[in-house]
């Protein structure tokens, strides 16, 4: 009686041991395991469309909300086991959000997961055109231009403009270019609802108080009664907007446009290679 | 121990001399829930009445006083998600539930709980917009609520402990209750969440002592069933058409109503040709049976998810019966509630999926409006020119107030294979390249004539609801996490305040010993204003 009994607990363990590690290497896969299969790619697609293209775009080209993601090399890991990661925990501290949370698509299994992830690696290129400037160069130009001004990089430099720290990876080569050459086209997007409780756009904010005082600034944020604003000389100023005597945005930004005479394309992609640099060491 | 006893002995004594009116009061009858005009005080279902106006008769907070409007108190779930709730109030007890599917009595007066309640959710539920559910509904000595596993649940009013709990359907394949259900007779009334997975929704209705299935009417009707034809092939099976937002009932016909979703996948009309009965309509059941009187349908082989699960308002003007929706597909509707005859249809925010209408005057969608796989821009976006946050009717001023808008989306091609349980879209959509920020306004419009009468600007879209007061207001919230007092004739804000986080909800009032209580929930609190 002692016998079959012992030996039936050592089968039932072993049992659960071999379930335990069955389940363990389902959920530590690290490898696609639909690597290169096109038909996955496109299902893959699909649910890019879904749940990702808001930010991503469509094409996976980035924008003005989320990373390029056909550059081969990714901000938060490019192994296959960290877009995974990424794309089901998400960023803390950033605008990626865990999957499921993102208000866009109702969240992925994990097979919709590696077939997003065998879509992303079927549009990836190789080597990408911001690549190719110099970074060093970049960063003396950087300097010379006085972007430094209004632009933090590493908790250096000015606050009137957004931290630029991560913006190289986090947003696309040709945004970057656009917000250069022309900032007031499509100010620095934020997202509203769901994504974050508020979305600065850095519009512009002219304001006349009370006593005549005429200021003008960045909107730090605003609401229907209030107004949060930055001026040109970096003060914080805090309004009910019913007591201002005017008070008009424009979505014409305070940041100049820079065009192929004051920095040439070749500066550009320079700095635009620093701006990688900084935001994704290696 | 002995002294414990004794002292707890009077104390309850003494609660049954000074509490037995408010004892005797809890029980909510069936024509308590009729007559719910004549207790104002309360606010007995999710839409405050019937009729679905969200109006409530109090008028101690008016025009005259709203700027001394100040907090009262401050309920915490403690929970993240949105909080999407409209608590119910009777007899001196607030009954409300929140995300994840908890729920909690409270003394109205003080914000303090009475007992608290938790559904053990499974973890593979999906919910297709957050964790979220809007409310209970209240008889006998019974609170209802349906959860996100797509269950009924009825809890003892006085402790919170589960009566029964009913399974609807399989979660699985990708139900789920978020709505406040409908308690009419001795019936409670729910419909279904899940148009983003390829359901079959319907309307279920419960016996409430029991919580026996009574009837179910299918949203999609089946195989010789009229409207059938109005499907291509198999595609009625996943069709969608969820019922997810609470409906209204007519006690002279007997008849509720209910709104539907979507068909799925929600927008690619490319393998369920037809109109997709009875997707995005307004459906007329009889109470008892759950027969379809007649149906109207705003959006046919919708291709843009203009769910039209607007809560239907019933109003009525001499012997002229009407049922009054702004729709989210933009259209304001005017509907004979006896026949479900279209009146009326004017836009109220932008439009562009529509620039026609058929004989009936029903607005007929553009060709050229399908998504496209490099994307199609249409007005209103996929979150629509209104949502499920409850608009209001004021029967002092006769406008209708609702939460619109503005956001015109991008809206691409992704088809996919039905599999169960997995997401069913067909589409994806996103915001408009548009240098100009999206935009919001709370609109005042008017029935007859469809105009807007005023409108207050909101410097993004929002989700909250309204409520309009016999103190000749209307109450809102914004994005931005302000809770705003209006004067309903004119438009002009009275009063505001910072919740300190967006305002997801739609706003009730009640009254406990002679103040008037207004409520609402933002953030992962539910917040109460009053006279000082």
């Amino acid at each position: 009686m002692i016998r079959p009994n012992h030996s039936f607990a050592l089968l039932a363990s072993c049992a659960v041991a071999l379930l335990g590690l069955l389940v363990l290497t389902a959920r530590a896969q690290d490898k696609n395991p639909y690597a290169g299969d096109s038909k996955m790619a496109q299902l893959g697609e699909f649910q890019f469309r879904a749940n990702c293209a808001f930010c991503h775009g469509l094409g996976a080209r980035g924008g003005g909300r989320g990373p390029d993601l056909t550059r081969a090399k990714k901000k938060n890991g490019s192994a296959d086991a960290d877009l995974f990661r990424t794309i089901n925990y998400g960023v803390p501290g950033t605008a990626m959000p865990p999957n499921g949370a993102t208000q866009q698509g109702v969240g992925m299994t994990p097979e919709e997961i590696w077939q997003v992830i065998t879509y992303i690696r079927s549009v990836e290129k190789k080597a990408s055109a911001e690549a190719t400037g110099d970074a060093s160069r970049g960063k003396t130009l950087f300097s010379a231009s006085a972007c430094g001004s209004c632009h933090m990089i590493n908790g250096k430099g000015g606050r009137l403009g957004p931290d630029l720290t991560s913006a190289g990876s986090a947003r696309s080569f040709e945004y970057l270019v656009d917000s250069v050459r022309n900032p007031s086209r499509r100010l620095a997007q934020g997202i509203s609802e769901a994504m974050k409780e508020f979305s600065q756009e850095y519009e512009t904010a002219n304001v006349v108080t009370a006593d005549g005082t005429k200021l003008q600034g960045v909107v730090l944020n605003e609401d229907s009664f209030t107004l949060q604003m930055m001026d040109a000389r970096e003060q914080i100023h805090l309004f009910d907007k019913d007591k201002l005597k005017s008070f008009e945005k424009t979505r014409e930004s305070l940041m100049p446009a820079y065009d192929t005479k004051t920095i040439s394309d070749k500066d550009l992609q320079d700095i635009i290679a620093y701006l990688l640099s900084v935001s994704a060491p290696q | 121990m002995k002294t414990q006893i004794k002292v707890s002995t009077c104390l309850s004594l003494l609660a049954l001399t000074v509490l037995a009116p408010a004892i005797i009061g809890a029980q909510v009858t069936p024509q308590r829930l009729l007559d719910s005009a004549k207790e104002p005080q309360n606010w007995l279902m999710y839409s405050g009445d019937y009729a679905g106006r969200r109006y409530s008769a109090l008028d101690q907070v008016s025009t005259k006083n709203a700027a001394t409007l100040a907090p009262k108190w401050a309920y915490q779930t403690m929970a993240g998600g949105k909080f999407e709730a409209t608590p119910l109030v009777v007899d001196g007890i607030l009954y409300a539930t929140g995300q994840d599917d908890r729920a909690f009595a409270l003394d109205a007066r003080t914000g303090r709980p009475i007992w608290q309640y938790q559904r053990a959710l499974p973890g593979d539920i999906r919910p297709c917009c957050g964790r979220v559910n809007r409310g209970f509904a209240i008889l006998g000595d019974k609170v209802f609520m349906g959860t996100l596993d797509a269950h009924v649940v009825a809890l003892d009013a006085k402790t919170g402990n589960v009566v029964w709990d009913v399974n609807t359907i399989d979660y699985r394949s990708g139900y789920s209750i978020t709505l406040a259900p409908l308690a009419v007779k001795n019936l409670v009334l729910i419909g279904v969440s899940g148009g983003e997975y390829g359901i079959r929704g319907f309307v279920d209705a419960y016996d409430a002592n029991t919580g026996e299935r009574k009837w179910r009417f299918y949203t999609i009707p089946g195989p010789g069933e009229p409207g059938h034809d109005t499907w291509e092939g198999d595609s009625w099976k996943i069709g969608g058409s969820p019922a997810w937002i609470t409906g209204s009932y007519d006690p002279a016909t007997n008849t509720t109503f209910w709104t539907t979703g979507n068909p799925s996948p929600s927008n690619r009309g490319e393998g369920r040709a037809g109109d997709n009965l009875y997707s995005n309509s307004l459906l007329a059941l009889d109470i008892d049976t759950g027969k379809l009187k007649w149906y109207y349908q705003f959006s046919k082989h919708d291709e843009h998810d203009y769910d039209a699960t607007q809560v239907p308002v019933m109003v009525d003007q001499g012997d002229k019966h009407f049922i009054l929706q702004a729709n989210r597909n933009g259209f304001f509707y005017v509907i004979d509630r006896s026949s479900g005859k279209l009146i009326s249809a004017n836009p109220y925010a932008k439009v562009t999926w529509s620039d026609s209408k058929d004989a009936t005057g029903s607005p007929i969608a553009r060709k050229d409006a399908s998504p496209t796989p490099e994307g199609t821009r249409v007005c209103p976006g996929a979150a629509g020119a209104t949502n499920w946050m409850s608009p209001t009717y004021d029967p002092q001023t006769s406008l209708f107030y609702v939460t619109a808008r503005e956001q015109c989306d991008i809206f691409s091609t992704a088809p996919q294979p039905y599999e169960k349980g997995h997401a069913f879209y067909g589409s994806s959509y996103f915001p408009n390249d548009d240098a100009a920020p999206f935009w919001g306004a709370l609109r005042a419009i008017d029935p007859v004539t469809g105009k807007c009468k005023w409108e207050f600007k909101h410097p993004s879209p929002t989700w909250a609801g309204v409520l309009s007061t016999a103190g000749g207001l209307v109450f809102t919230g914004d994005a931005e996490g302000n809770f705003i007092a209006l004067d309903a004739a004119s438009g002009k804000v009275l009063w505001h305040f910072q919740c300190g986080a967006s305002v997801y909800a739609s706003p009730m009032s009640y009254s406990i010993d002679g103040k008037q209580y207004i409520a609402v929930a933002a953030g992962s609190a539910l917040f109460t204003f009053a006279l000082p």
